[in-house]
């Protein structure tokens, strides 16, 4: 391997890695905040991606359907309760909320033809139509079970995820989808060329860290997510209720997954399944971090896609047996050093 | 109340009648009354066990309860959450005080201040001066990690905390807990200040001597029901509360 192959490589493990730790950080989230092991976390980048694509072909994206029957779902269960309760004055906000706004959007993209709009408008409308899955999901499958233990959680997860994945196939079929390049743009740096793409992965994936960093320190409602993942007790003495913050962490969560899927839309093929490998590489740098610190969380998903780069240029066969395996001697070094902290 | 006599000239905050909680089978409390006006200190003291962190956490919403629970002359149903009360002015200092461990002093003030911010006012910054002035070692210490703070300072933090919510009533549990007597001192003549604003305060404590200075009424509360009650003054000078909460230097 000569230099000009390893930094190749490179540029396409820290280019995937950038992603995967979006997806890390958006679980380290969703597991602090409401102890929830959010395995599908990779489906909204699958979706994300094939919503993309699928309006790009001109076709109406079968997420358009999944957003209205959840809302749909969402606004019964919500009128009932505010019936019971004799709020009937809520009930026109809550069925505008959640039937009128998707129904509105379903009429929109019929109304138009999405493929002749422009790229940032066609982004727009993807994360329009995923990232409200993240908030619905949450209502209807973990907010009932809010209380349950992390176990239970972890079985809703996965039922979701299969549920999830099933629902993919119908709505995208078999075959897999690939966006034309956002840029042609090449950039010359001595020897190396380094791809326009790659770089707008990497800055745009830096643009929303640093969105996130922001929303986290600076904003009384960041705050309120981390003071929740610190004190349950403690935030719902302030009024910061276990539910409020659910729904906060699972739209970030479905931010984070359907932006993941658009930018990555461009350099893999992306298929109805794809999202599960996906996240579960943000999973592993997740655990290299503990599930808790996110820069470590981030380091470690850069480093599972450096690995994942190199490994597939030496043994491609093996690629992800090796990213894998790796899990094996991280949770060996954190369960050694969880010990010496009880001993100290 | 909106239906009382207008005899009634200082506003009933908080009614409790025939209350009752349970940890499983075991009854915790039974059978208790007791009542709180605007601007008034009421005290509950007892010995450890009697029931008294109970009692708070049932009022705020964190346990379920029977019976008669007024509160702002509204009759709370059983179903209400810790977030209605929250949203209606209720705050709790617990006795863990429950502080954002890896925040800064001014995030967690910042936090208590949450619900009014979501509710629409913008007045944070200033109540946040107004709380510096009341405990100025918080306006030193506001960049420091509340988890590093000592125990005084905490106490000062949990405080200043519910403050940051303008609170109706103010429910206290055990400010004085692991204090020496002279923050001691320091943090009652707080609790006496804040009478004046008009803030209502249920202060729950085993200082018996402390809390009977400073509080208008009290209640004793002994294994899950009030076995006494009458104006501080009184029961200051009752013997039975004398043998058992004021003997050998004020500690039971
Ligand atoms: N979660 C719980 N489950 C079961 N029993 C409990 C629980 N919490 C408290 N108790 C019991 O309820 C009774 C009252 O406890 P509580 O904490 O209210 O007492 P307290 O008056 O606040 O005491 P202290 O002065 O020591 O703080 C005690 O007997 C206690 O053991
Ligand atoms: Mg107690």
């Amino acid at each position: 391997m000569d230099l000009q192959i390893a930094l190749l490589l490179g540029q396409d493990g820290v280019t995937n890695g950038a992603i995967y730790a979006l997806l890390a950080l958006a679980l380290v989230l969703v597991f602090a905040v409401t102890r929830v092991i959010f395995i599908p976390q990779g489906e909204f980048v699958a979706f994300g991606a094939l919503t993309l694509a699928s309006l790009q072909a001109g076709k109406l994206p079968g997420t358009v359907w999944l957003l209205l029957a959840m809302g749909t779902a969402i606004g019964l269960i919500e009128c009932t309760t505010a019936v019971r309760a004799r709020r009937f004055h809520r009930l026109p906000l809550i069925i505008l909320i959640n039937c009128g706004a998707p129904l509105l959007l379903a009429a929109s993209l019929l109304a138009v033809s999405p493929a002749s709009l422009p790229l940032l408008v066609q982004v727009l409308l993807t994360l329009m139509l995923v990232v409200p899955l993240g908030p619905m999901l949450y209502r209807l499958a973990y907010q009932p079970v809010a209380e349950a233990s992390v176990l239970a959680l972890l079985i809703v997860s996965v039922a979701v995820h299969v549920t999830l994945t099933g629902i993919g196939l119908l709505f995208f079929g078999a075959e897999g989808s690939r966006t034309p390049a956002f840029t042609d743009a090449n950039f010359a740096v001595g020897d190396v060329v380094l791809q326009g793409q790659t770089l707008l992965v990497i800055v745009a994936s830096a643009l929303l860290i640093v969105a996130l960093y922001l929303f986290f320190e600076r904003t009384l409602y960041g705050k309120a997510l981390r003071a929740t993942a610190m004190n349950r007790t403690g935030a719902r003495l302030m009024g910061i209720s276990g539910d409020l913050a659910g729904l906060l962490s699972f739209t970030l969560a479905g931010a984070i997954g359907a932006f993941s899927g658009v930018l990555i839309s461009p350099i893999t093929t992306v298929y109805y399944d794809s999202g599960f490998l996906i996240g579960l590489k943000g999973f592993v740098g997740a655990i290299i971090g503990g599930l808790a610190s996110y820069p470590a969380a981030a380091a470690g998903a850069v480093l599972v896609g450096l690995l994942e780069a190199y490994s597939s240029y030496w043994a491609s066969a093996f690629k992800e047996v090796i990213v894998f395996t790796l899990i094996i001697p991280v949770l060996l070094w954190r369960s050694l050093k969880t010990r010496h902290v009880e001993e100290a | 109340m909106s239906a009382a006599p207008a005899a009634e000239e200082r506003s009933v905050v908080l009614e409790v009648g025939d209350l009752a909680v349970s940890y499983g089978k075991v009854e915790a409390l039974h059978g208790l009354s007791l009542r709180v006006h605007r601007g008034e200190i009421v005290t509950v003291i007892g010995p450890n066990g009697a029931g008294k962190t109970t009692l708070l956490a049932a009022l705020i919403g964190l346990l379920p309860l029977r019976g008669d629970l007024v509160y702002l002359g509204e009759r709370q149903s059983v179903g209400r959450s810790v977030e209605q009360l929250v949203r209606q002015g209720m705050t709790l200092v617990p006795e863990k005080r429950e502080l954002f461990a890896e925040m800064s002093v001014t995030d967690n003030l910042l936090l208590g201040a949450f619900d009014r911010y979501r509710a629409g006012h913008r007045d944070e910054l200033e109540t946040i001066d107004h709380v510096f002035d009341i405990f100025p070692r918080l306006m030193e210490r506001r960049q420091q990690l509340a988890g590093t703070l000592s125990g005084g300072e905490r106490q000062m933090l949990a405080m200043g905390r519910a403050l940051m919510a303008k609170p109706r009533l103010l429910l206290l549990d055990e400010p004085s807990l692991g204090l020496a007597p002279l923050v001691i001192k320091e943090i009652f003549r707080t609790i006496t200040g804040l009478r004046s604003t008009g803030v209502a305060i249920l202060l729950v404590e085993q200082n018996a001597r402390a809390a009977l200075q400073v509080a208008d009424y009290a209640y004793v509360l002994e294994t899950g029901s009030i076995s006494l009650e009458g104006p501080s003054a009184t029961l200051a000078s009752d013997t039975r509360v004398i043998e058992s909460y004021l003997g050998l230097g004020g500690r039971h």
